[in-house]
């Protein structure tokens, strides 16, 4: 560990460390999964956003910024951008088969035994996902960025 | 013709990818956009000319009536034109004026919008997307002026020309809206048929006012007109779009469209033409008297706008014949002076006219067609400018109110117009040369085969009259006037008073040209002097008001104290709540305390003494941890009454306010007691108050129904229409996602908020 960090942010605890490395793609995987969910069970855009910017920010605490920047790839204010961009994107749909702004529209199909639903709404819901998880990462990255 | 008008903001969407590919040919790229919508128009103009009039329209919001309609005829056909045949050779312009420089893109996209907003307004049928189209010019054309945002001045005049145009704007609203009211419509041209009931109604006298205020500090007329000249810090291609066809028109136009509506009212005849008149000579003579020749430009627009005005509000057959005539020919050679104006100065580095000289043999093809644009400006034979000007003199003849002061006016206008042409056509090119910032030679073809065209057009108008008067001006005047006109227009009309007029107003002119040199000091004292009192002084007192009265009520209001703010909200909530719930519905305290579970009291027993103890702390990890206690009890809540989206929410939620809470705990000091004992006393009552205010509330909505609640359309008709069984889900996402979708936005701008609060005060350390 590089001398230079700041203790406060890091908590070097071997657990922690550990356990944030396996957590954050289970949790993950669990965000994805209420997002699918939503429509018809507990779930949604705005809890799956909240549980994946749970992942990222204890992955965050145990492994401090510069490690969550590179294990994330993108910037969060850009899945901001991409969350609001969805959610825009799913109000026009309508609009083109002649319906009132923001219209719903399905896309119903059987794959295999499936039954597969896709629709604007989904669109929508996981531009909320984005947009949630941005706001968090971007205050929360921001927030620890000015600590150091 | 909505993909008409929408397709200048497509196009602009992607200009910044095909600029670094197209590099210098941007500007003859782009430039195929106004071309094929210059043809696009044109092939509407047999249909047009024979009296027909084209509707178009796409639903928007049906329910409000409010659809994007769009109407041609003869008027918005012959601007429609305008805007897209100069705005050909304003993109070609552009191009090679601003080659070089570091944001061409972001020219073109402001350029782009700002076209298609124009030709939007003036196609608009609908008042609403009239008005939507009309604020939009507003804004892209501020963001024009405002190009070179590291030059201060500019950024001032931008802000001027704004708030001058969105001032006028808003009372344009009010006035649109008392028309729309009265008229039964939003729709133009079903107003425009029932024009009695307008005139009859107790509003007209107000909306003719709200709607002047509008166009009139939209057309820069007097005395709003102080926003226009200064507009010219914009890059010059925007000046010569701005004065010609766009921008200041667009005032013009909508007094011209709602003419047939008024024109009975005697409030609307003479205040256009008085204002019109004054602005007129007000425009002519600050031309006389400046010497940036883009300025000069400047103030003649102020002046022909003047002239448009006064021209409709004298109202007559030949007013409006000689108000087309006067509109074509003042685009053309207003957009050739412009772009000739920025050709000289791109190419010897200065704007002063008293600088200028001898540049004929350097700059010949540029001083061949300036004069002839700037005759055209003279009013001079055989150019179409003197028909417009014939026609003029004879309109103001022919008014009966105030003829004889709106005479005087408009033969000074026309002798000071005669010579700032002649000014603008022999200063710069004639006597000696002399020296000048760059070394002059000769504008490239880019910027010289508009100003050719527009002023060979000129010409040719005024030579064969009957081409435009058949093709457009006859059905525009026809859309203008309430009654149809017949007329053919002419080079000569034998020697009459009109003839006359011209030629005193040429002798005049000429005898001002001569002196334009000896007057400069004695006319430069005399402006300084007068715009000590002009309406700009007036605009920048009020303006520094505005600050003044901004700052005194930050100062009083948002001092920065947190507690402060919360007191405020939370004591307005519970007055005016309290207020309202007292008063309708009293103090009914009725507690039934049957059927509660005894685990359901232990759940609020908790809820208490986290509340207790996050207050009474002195540790502040205490009081996070006693806040997240009282978080997690409510989730509870919320998952004991079954709302497990709800309850999910909140303890992600909770558990994120923690989180952040950990994170900025650091940086706070220790925690000592600031507040004194009155602090303590006020801060408690304060919240006792909206601690009782909500109970009463939640008290009150339980016990009565004031209506039957939604949530049963929600819960049954959650699956067959939504395809969910996730209620809370659905209404999130389907039946409320404009609310989502407001939310979102809301989020961003709350986490840019505090990005770039963080990020500015890194940058500050």
């Amino acid at each position: 560990m590089d001398d230079n960090k700041p203790k406060i942010m890091t908590f070097n605890t071997l657990i922690l460390h550990t356990a944030a490395l396996f957590l954050l793609p289970l949790q993950l995987i669990f965000s994805v999964f209420l997002l699918l969910r939503g429509h018809d069970e507990p779930g949604g855009g705005f809890i799956a956003g909240l549980v994946a910017s749970g992942a990222f920010v204890l992955y965050l605490f145990a492994h401090g910024v510069a490690s969550t920047r590179e294990i994330m790839r993108v910037e969060p204010r850009d899945l901001l951008a991409l969350g609001l961009l969805l959610g825009l994107a799913a109000m026009f749909p309508g609009m083109l088969n002649g319906e009132a702004f923001l219209t719903a529209q399905w896309w119903e199909f059987s794959l295999g035994d499936t039954q597969v639903k896709l629709s604007t709404v989904l669109i929508f819901d996981i531009g909320v996902y984005f947009a949630v998880l941005g706001t968090i990462l971007t205050i929360v990255m921001s927030l620890t960025e000015s600590e150091e | 013709m909505l993909f008409a008008v929408l397709s200048g903001f497509i196009l602009a969407m992607f200009t910044p990818l095909l600029q670094p590919v197209a590099q210098n040919k941007t500007g003859w790229i782009l430039a195929i956009l106004p071309l094929s919508l210059t043809l696009y128009f044109a092939s509407f103009v047999p249909a047009v000319s024979q009296g027909e009039v084209i509707y178009q329209e796409w639903q928007w919001l049906p329910g409000m009536d409010i659809n994007l309609s769009f109407m041609l005829d003869g008027l918005s056909l012959l601007f429609a034109l305008l805007i897209s045949f100069i705005g050909v050779f304003i993109f070609i312009y552009a191009g090679s004026y601003l080659q070089g420089h570091k944001s061409t893109a972001r020219f073109f996209v402001i350029m782009l919008a700002f076209m298609a907003s124009m030709l939007g307004l003036v196609l608009s049928d609908n008042l609403i997307s009239l008005f939507v189209f009309w604020e939009l010019t507003s804004i892209t054309s501020y963001l024009l002026i405002g190009f070179d945002h590291e030059d201060e001045s500019a950024r001032r005049s931008a802000l001027q020309g704004l708030f001058v145009t969105v001032g006028g704007g808003l009372a344009l609203m009010a006035g649109l809206i008392m028309l729309a009211t009265v008229g039964g419509s939003y729709q133009l041209s079903e107003i425009l048929t029932a024009s009695d009931s307008v005139l009859e109604s107790s509003l007209a006298v107000g909306m003719i006012i709200c709607i002047l205020l509008g166009t009139f500090t939209k057309s820069a007329q007097f005395p709003f007109h102080f926003w226009l000249p200064n507009a010219m810090a914009a890059p010059t291609p925007v000046s010569a779009y701005l004065h010609s066809a766009t921008m200041v028109k667009a005032g013009i136009y909508l007094m011209a469209r709602l003419n047939p509506a008024f024109t009975e009212h005697a409030l609307w005849t003479v205040s256009l033409s008085l204002f019109g008149a004054i602005t007129m000579f007000v425009g002519a003579y600050l031309a006389y008297s400046a010497t940036d020749i883009k300025k000069v430009l400047a103030y003649s627009t102020v002046m022909a706008l003047g002239t448009l005005t006064m021209l409709l509000g004298i109202g007559t057959e030949y007013a409006l014949i000689a108000f087309t005539c006067f509109l074509l020919a003042h685009s053309l050679y207003k957009a050739a002076l412009f772009m000739l104006a920025g050709a000289i100065d791109h190419e010897i580095g200065t704007k002063d006219l008293t600088l200028m000289g001898g540049l004929r043999s350097k700059m010949p093809r540029t001083a061949v067609i300036t004069a002839i644009a700037a005759l055209s400006l003279a009013g001079m034979p055989p150019l179409f400018g003197f028909i417009a000007k014939e026609a003029m003199f004879e309109a103001v003849i022919g008014n009966d109110s105030y003829q004889a002061l709106i005479l005087i006016l408009a033969l000074a206008a026309a002798m000071l117009v005669m010579a700032i042409a002649a000014v603008v056509a022999i200063k710069p090119f004639y006597g000696e040369l002399r020296s000048t910032p760059k070394k002059p030679h000769e504008a490239p073809l880019a910027m010289l085969i508009g100003p050719a065209i527009l002023a060979v057009l000129s010409l040719m108008f005024g030579l064969l009259p009957w081409v435009p008067q058949n093709s457009i001006l006859s059905a525009t005047v026809n859309a203008v006037s309430v009654t149809p006109a017949s007329f053919s227009l002419a080079l000569w009309h034998g020697f009459n008073l009109p003839l006359l007029l011209s030629v005193i107003a040429l002798i005049g002119g000429i005898l001002l040209f001569v002196f334009w040199q000896k007057t400069r000091p004695a006319i430069g004292h005399l402006t300084t002097q007068a715009s000590r009192f002009g309406p700009e002084a007036g605009y920048f007192s009020m303006m520094n008001g505005i600050t003044y009265i901004a700052s005194w009520q930050t100062r009083l209001l948002q001092n920065g104290k947190l507690g402060n703010y919360m007191i405020v909200m939370i004591l307005t909530t519970v007055i005016l709540v309290g207020y309202t719930l007292l008063s309708q519905y009293g103090l009914n305290v009725y507690l039934n305390v049957e059927g509660i579970a005894f685990y359901e009291f232990f759940i609020v027993l908790l809820m208490l003494l986290a509340t207790i103890y996050a207050i009474s702390t002195r540790s502040r990890l205490g009081a996070v941890a006693s806040m997240g206690v009282l978080g997690f009890t409510v989730a509870l809540v919320f998952i004991h009454f079954s709302a497990p989206d709800l309850g999910i929410t909140q303890v992600l939620v909770e558990t994120l306010t923690v989180i952040l809470l950990v994170l900025v705990l650091f940086k706070l000091p220790g925690f000592s007691r600031y507040s004194s004992r009155y602090e303590v006393i006020r801060d408690a009552s304060v919240a006792v108050l909206m601690g009782v205010l909500m109970t009463l509330l939640t008290l009150a909505a339980i016990d009565v129904q004031f209506f039957e609640t939604i949530s049963g359309f929600f819960v049954e008709s959650s699956y067959p229409l939504a395809k969910g069984r996730n209620i809370v889900n659905v209404i999130l996402v389907d039946f409320r996602a404009l609310d989502t979708l407001g939310e979102i936005f809301v989020l961003a701008i709350a986490a840019l908020g505090v990005f770039s609060m963080l990020k500015l005060r890194a940058e500050e350390k």
